[in-house]
């Protein structure tokens, strides 16, 4: 019966599978959609992937982490809502890891996470 | 009110044209049939019976299958009484999600909740419980207090709340939003949760 529930996960998110693929250790630019007082407004989010929650279904989340002014900022996005309107693939990282959560105790140079050079599936 | 019956398949969610999560649960509504059209002057009142749901026939006792029969149709595993269509009624006659509802309609979704078993007050009534854990509480966090007077009455008035079976009722959900129908596959998504488990056998009526 759960195909019957991915049909109509799909019918609903036909406009949002144009995102690219990223997973845990890439940086990336998230351009949402902020609606304040009838306006609309582009608000960018630039940081380090540090999780990915229920790939492949319409719940599906991401975590973005980034330092701003010495504080450590995590916001999550639901990744099919048409509040995202582009996300943009900065780098690659490599990392060992799918939850990337060890970089909340790190700082700085520590923290840093390498690029992934000469990935094999690319897209 | 016109209705279907149908079979729910399971939860979801998805987003509104504002980015809101809305949760949705996925209802399987195959084609149903007409088994019977009560009228005044056979039955006393008018009505429709409509059936769904496959059955084998060597489950089914002899006077249903001499009902099935008449209709001209297969065993049929659930039947329900409504009292009207929004199309022509004849016996026999198959109907789909796409012939009573459309997208937008505010629906009443009627089904047997799941079956709880033996519950205290607590979760069967939603009471409060003692409350405090501490002051020589030990055995008496979940319990329901006091049910009754003294010597007058004399005895626990009738319908007091109490521990006992709970869930397993038909429960009917009203005023849930049509979100999508999709006719190809029979299925018709609505906002918010329904009663039952999946599989089991749901009424949309409208």
């Amino acid at each position: 019966m759960d195909h019957l529930i991915r049909l109509v996960e799909q019918e609903f998110q036909k406009k949002a599978a144009e995102h690219p693929n990223f997973s845990a250790g890439d940086t990336i630019n998230v351009h949402c959609i902020i609606k304040e007082g009838g306006k609309e407004r582009i608000q960018q989010f630039q940081g380090t992937v540090v999780q990915r929650r229920n790939k492949g279904t319409a719940g599906e989340t991401f975590t973005v982490r980034k330092v701003s002014n010495g504080v450590g900022v995590e916001r999550i996005f639901p990744l099919n809502s048409p509040n995202i309107a582009k996300i943009e693939v900065i780098m690659r990282g490599k990392v060992r890891r799918a939850r990337l959560f060890y970089l909340r105790g790190k700082m700085g140079k520590n923290a840093k996470i390498k690029e992934k050079l000469n990935f094999s599936n690319s897209d | 009110m016109p209705g279907i019956i149908g079979k729910k398949i399971g939860m979801t969610s998805v987003y509104d044209a504002e980015g809101k999560s809305i949760a949705c649960t996925v209802i399987l509504a195959g084609p149903n049939v007409v088994t019977q059209i009560k009228t005044v002057a056979t039955d006393g009142y008018d009505a429709i019976q409509i059936g769904y749901g496959e059955k084998k026939e060597k489950n089914t006792t002899k006077p249903l299958l001499g009902h099935f029969k008449k209709a001209g149709t297969t065993p049929k595993a659930k039947l329900v009484e409504i009292d009207s269509l929004p199309m022509e009624v004849t016996l026999g006659k198959e109907f789909r999600i796409a012939d009573v509802f459309s997208e937008g309609d505010i629906v009443n979704v009627i089904g047997t909740s799941k079956g709880k078993g033996f519950q205290g007050v607590v979760k069967r009534h939603g009471f409060r419980g003692v409350g405090g854990q501490t002051h020589g509480q030990h055995n008496r966090l979940r319990a329901p207090g006091s049910v009754g007077a003294c010597s007058f009455p004399s005895r626990v008035f009738p319908g007091l709340r109490m521990a006992g079976r709970m869930g397993g009722d038909r429960v009917k959900i009203k005023n849930l939003k049509v979100l999508k129908i999709m006719p190809e596959h029979d299925i018709i998504v609505v906002s918010g949760a329904v009663p039952g488990a999946k599989n089991s056998f749901v009424v949309i009526e409208k």
